[in-house]
C-alpha cells in the first residue's frame, strides 16, 4: 500500500480534477497501474515519456498521468506518435488505444507502424466492445455475442489483435489480461525496453455494457472468465488446435530482433550526404 | 509580401511545387509526412531528397490522415512540419486539421488544387477548394489560408505560412492551383540568411508555473515542447487553460473566443495582397492564384486602351481581406471577380461590397485557366 501511495504521488496529476471517467470495476485502471509500475521500475524520467492515446474510454488514460500527454483523434494515435518519435528519437513514446481505436478505424495505421518498426510501444485494451459510445460492436466482438448495434447477435468474426500484430511484423507482441496483473506488468515492461514496435494486448472487460448485454455478470465474474479462458503460450504449444478453441493465449507471442526505423533512416541521411555505405558497395 | 530587390541569392529555373519545397526548407521545416498525389507529388519528391541531407525527416505515410497526424506529432516535439496534397487527400486531412486548430499546433498544409469533386480532374487546374480550406474541418474555428500566383510567390508564401503558423500557433493552409504548382519560372531565391524566419515562442517560466493555454495580450500562449521539461496535456477535447477537458461554460467560452481573437487581433499582419494600378481604378479585378496573372495582363491591355482598370491580388484568402476590398469597392464602379470555380470568393466580395459597386463574376470549371482575353472582355463590357 505504501508503494502504491508513492507511485500515485509521483505519477498522477494533482492539478487534474478527479474523479476519473471510468466505471467502478473497469479494467483500464489496472492497465494504468501496470504501466506506471513498469515505467517506475525502468526509471524513466517523466520528462522523457510521451503518452499518446486515441479516443474511447481507454483513450482517456493519459490525462491522469504526469507525463507529456497527447490525446489525439479516434484511431490516429499511432500516426501522431510516429511524428513525435521521429522528431525526437530520445523520447519514450507509448501509445494506449482501445480495440476499436487500434484495429477498426486505426487498423491501417497500426499495421503500417508494425511494418515500419517505428520504435513505439502500443498498449491495447481489448474489451471486445466500444465502451465510450455505449457498447456497440467492435472488430474484436466475438461471433454470436450481443452489442447495442448487434441485438440480433454479431455475425462477424473477431480480429485477434496479437496475431494480427505478429503478422504485420511487430518485433514484440505480448497478450495479457486484466486478471493476470503480474504478467501484464512484465509484458508492459518487456515491450517498453524492446527497441522497435512492441505491442501489448490487454484482454479486459466492459461489464457495464458488453457484460450486461450478454449477462456475463459483474466485473469480478468477467475477470474470473479471463482466468478460466487463459492458456499460457507454453501450455498452448502442447495442445491440439481443437483444445484451444475459445481460449485466450497469454504470454509473449513474438520477440524478435529487427533494426528500428530510426536506425534505417540514418542510412538514408548518410546516403543523402554522399556517404557510400558498406551495404551499397 | 516582401520583394527582394537586391540581385543576390541563387538564380534558378524552378517549378512552383519545387519552390514550395525550397521555401519550406528556408523557413526551417525539418519534417515532412505525405502521401503521393497529382499534382502535388513533386513537393514530396524534392523533400525526400533534401530533408535527409539536412538531418531532417521525410516519411511517406500510409495515407493523408496519417500524414496530418504525423506532422502534428512532430511539431509538438519541436520540429517545424509540413504536408502536401491535393483535393482527395485534403478531404482526408480535415479531421486532424481541426485537431491542430484546437490544440494550437503550428503546421503547414499545402493543397495543390485540381478539379473536383471526388477524383475529379487530377491533372487540371481548379480553385474549387477555397471554401473547403475555410470550413473543411467541423466546428467553429479560425484558419489562415494563403495562395501564391508565381513561382517566387510559392517560395515566399510557404515561408510566410510557416511564420504565421509559428507566430499564431495555428495550422496554415497554402492553396496552389495546378497551373502555379507546375509552372516553371526563372527566379531569384534569396540567400538563406535574408529569409525572415519566425520561431514559436516557448515558455520561460519555471515548469511548475507553466499554464499551457493561459490567455495573454497576444492571445497566443507560449508553446511547451515535448521533452523540454514542460509536461502538459494536449487534447482535441475542448479544454481549460491547463489543457484538461472541460464542460464548464465559463471555461469553454473564453477558450473559443481566444481561438478566434488570436487571429482577428492580428488581421493587419495576416492580410497580404498586392495592388496593381488600383489607386484610380474604376474597374477593379479581384483575383488570386494563376488567374491573377491573367488578370494582370488584361489590366495592362485595358490601360493601353485608356481604361482605368486595376488589379487587387489576394494572397491571403482567409481571413478574408475585408478592409482592402471594402476600400476598393467604395472607389471603383465595377468589381470583376474571375475564378476557377463557380463563385467562392465572389460571394465574399459581394458580402463586403454591400451594394457599393456592381460585382461581375467570371467563372470557369472546365479544367482550363481563365485567359487574359476573357478578363479583358469583361473589363471592356464594364467600361461601356
Ligand atoms: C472519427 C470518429 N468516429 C467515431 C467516434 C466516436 N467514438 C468515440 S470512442 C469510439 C469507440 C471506442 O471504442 P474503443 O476504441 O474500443 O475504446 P473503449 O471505449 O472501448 O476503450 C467511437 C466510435 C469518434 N470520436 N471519432
Ligand atoms: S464503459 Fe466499459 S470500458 Fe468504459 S469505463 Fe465503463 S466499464 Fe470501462
Ligand atoms: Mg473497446
Amino acid at each position: 500500500m505504501k508503494e502504491s501511495g508513492r507511485l500515485i504521488y509521483k505519477y498522477l496529476r494533482h492539478d487534474k480534477k478527479f474523479p476519473h471517467v471510468w466505471c467502478p470495476g473497469c479494467g483500464i485502471g489496472i492497465l494504468l497501474g501496470g504501466l506506471i509500475r513498469a515505467i517506475d521500475r525502468l526509471g524513466y524520467e517523466k520528462d522523457e515519456v510521451v503518452l499518446v492515446s486515441g479516443i474511447g474510454c481507454t483513450g482517456r488514460l493519459p490525462v491522469y498521468v504526469d507525463f507529456n500527454t497527447l490525446h489525439t483523434t479516434h484511431g490516429r494515435a499511432v500516426t501522431f506518435a510516429t511524428g513525435v518519435k521521429l522528431a525526437n528519437p530520445n523520447l519514450k513514446v507509448i501509445v494506449v488505444m482501445g480495440d476499436g481505436d487500434a484495429v477498426a478505424i486505426g487498423g491501417n495505421h497500426f499495421i503500417h507502424a508494425a511494418r515500419r518498426n517505428i520504435d513505439l510501444t502500443a498498449i491495447i485494451m481489448n474489451n471486445a466492445v466500444y465502451g465510450m459510445t455505449g457498447g456497440q460492436t467492435s472488430p474484436t466482438t466475438p461471433y454470436g455475442m450481443k452489442t447495442t448495434t448487434a441485438v440480433y447477435r454479431n455475425v462477424e468474426h473477431a480480429f485477434r489483435i496479437s496475431e494480427l500484430a505478429v503478422t504485420a511484423g511487430a518485433v514484440f507482441v505480448g497478450r495479457g489480461t486484466v486478471y493476470h496483473a503480474r504478467l501484464l506488468d512484465q509484458l508492459i515492461e518487456k515491450a517498453l525496453v524492446k527497441p522497435g514496435f512492441g505491442v501489448v494486448e490487454v484482454v479486459g472487460h466492459c461489464h457495464t455494457q458488453y457484460g450486461k448485454l450478454n449477462r456475463l455478470g459483474s466485473a469480478v465474474d468477467m475477470m474470473r472468465m479471463q482466468k478460466g479462458d487463459a492458456v499460457t503460450v507454453e501450455k498452448a504449444s502442447k495442445l491440439a488446435p481443437e483444445a484451444l478453441e475459445g481460449k485466450v493465449i497469454i504470454g509473449v507471442l513474438m520477440d524478435k530482433e529487427l533494426p528500428v526505423y530510426q536506425e534505417q533512416y540514418e542510412k538514408v541521411r548518410a546516403r543523402a550526404k554522399g556517404t557510400v555505405l558498406v551495404e551499397d558497395q | 509580401m516582401e520583394a527582394v530587390t537586391e540581385k543576390r541569392g541563387r538564380e534558378i529555373l524552378l517549378q512552383g511545387n519545387e519552390a514550395v519545397a525550397e521555401g519550406a526548407l528556408a523557413a526551417g521545416c525539418r519534417f515532412f509526412a505525405g502521401y503521393p498525389i497529382t499534382p502535388a507529388t513533386e513537393i514530396s519528391e524534392v523533400l525526400s531528397v533534401k530533408l535527409p541531407e539536412l538531418d531532417g525527416t521525410f516519411i511517406q505515410m500510409e495515407d493523408e490522415i496519417a500524414s496530418m497526424g504525423a506532422i502534428i506529432g512532430a511539431s509538438l516535439a519541436g520540429v517545424k512540419s509540413m504536408t502536401a496534397t491535393s483535393g482527395p487527400g485534403f478531404s482526408l486531412m480535415q479531421e486532424n486539421i481541426g485537431f491542430a486548430c484546437m490544440a494550437e499546433v503550428p503546421c503547414v498544409v499545402v493543397n495543390v488544387m485540381r478539379g473536383g469533386p471526388s477524383t475529379g480532374l487530377p491533372t487540371f487546374p481548379s480553385q474549387g477548394d477555397v471554401m473547403q480550406a475555410r470550413w473543411g474541418t467541423h466546428g467553429d474555428h479560425p484558419i489562415v489560408v494563403l495562395t501564391p500566383a508565381t513561382v517566387r510567390g510559392c517560395f515566399d508564401i510557404t515561408v510566410m505560412a510557416f511564420n504565421f503558423s509559428e507566430k499564431y500557433r495555428t495550422p496554415v493552409i497554402v492553396l496552389i492551383d495546378e497551373v502555379v504548382g507546375h509552372m516553371r519560372e526563372k527566379i531569384l531565391l534569396p540567400p538563406t540568411e535574408e529569409v525572415r524566419v519566425f520561431d514559436r515562442i516557448q515558455p520561460t517560466v519555471p515548469p511548475e508555473w507553466y499554464i499551457p493555454y493561459e490567455d495573454n495580450a497576444t492571445g497566443v500562449p507560449p508553446m511547451g515542447i515535448f521533452g523540454s521539461g514542460y509536461r502538459y496535456h494536449v487534447t482535441g477535447l475542448t479544454h481549460d487553460v491547463r489543457g484538461f477537458p472541460t464542460q464548464r461554460p465559463d471555461e469553454i467560452d473564453p477558450f473559443m473566443r481566444r481561438l478566434f481573437r488570436k487571429i482577428v487581433q492580428h488581421f493587419g499582419d495576416l492580410q497580404v495582397g498586392e495592388a496593381f494600378l488600383i489607386e484610380d481604378a474604376q474597374i477593379a479585378v479581384i483575383a488570386y492564384g494563376a488567374v491573377a496573372r491573367s488578370a494582370k495582363r488584361a489590366v495592362k491591355e485595358a490601360r493601353a486602351r485608356g481604361i482605368r482598370a486595376g488589379l487587387f491580388q489576394l494572397v491571403t484568402l482567409w481571413p478574408f481581406m475585408r478592409k482592402a476590398v471594402e476600400g476598393i469597392a467604395s472607389q471603383a464602379r465595377v468589381l470583376i471577380v474571375p475564378e476557377m470555380n463557380l463563385g467562392q470568393i465572389s460571394r465574399e466580395v459581394k458580402r463586403v461590397n454591400e451594394g457599393k459597386a456592381s460585382v461581375v463574376t467570371l467563372n470557369r470549371v472546365d479544367g482550363d485557366l481563365i485567359t487574359p482575353d476573357e478578363i479583358l472582355e469583361k473589363i471592356m463590357e464594364a467600361s461601356r
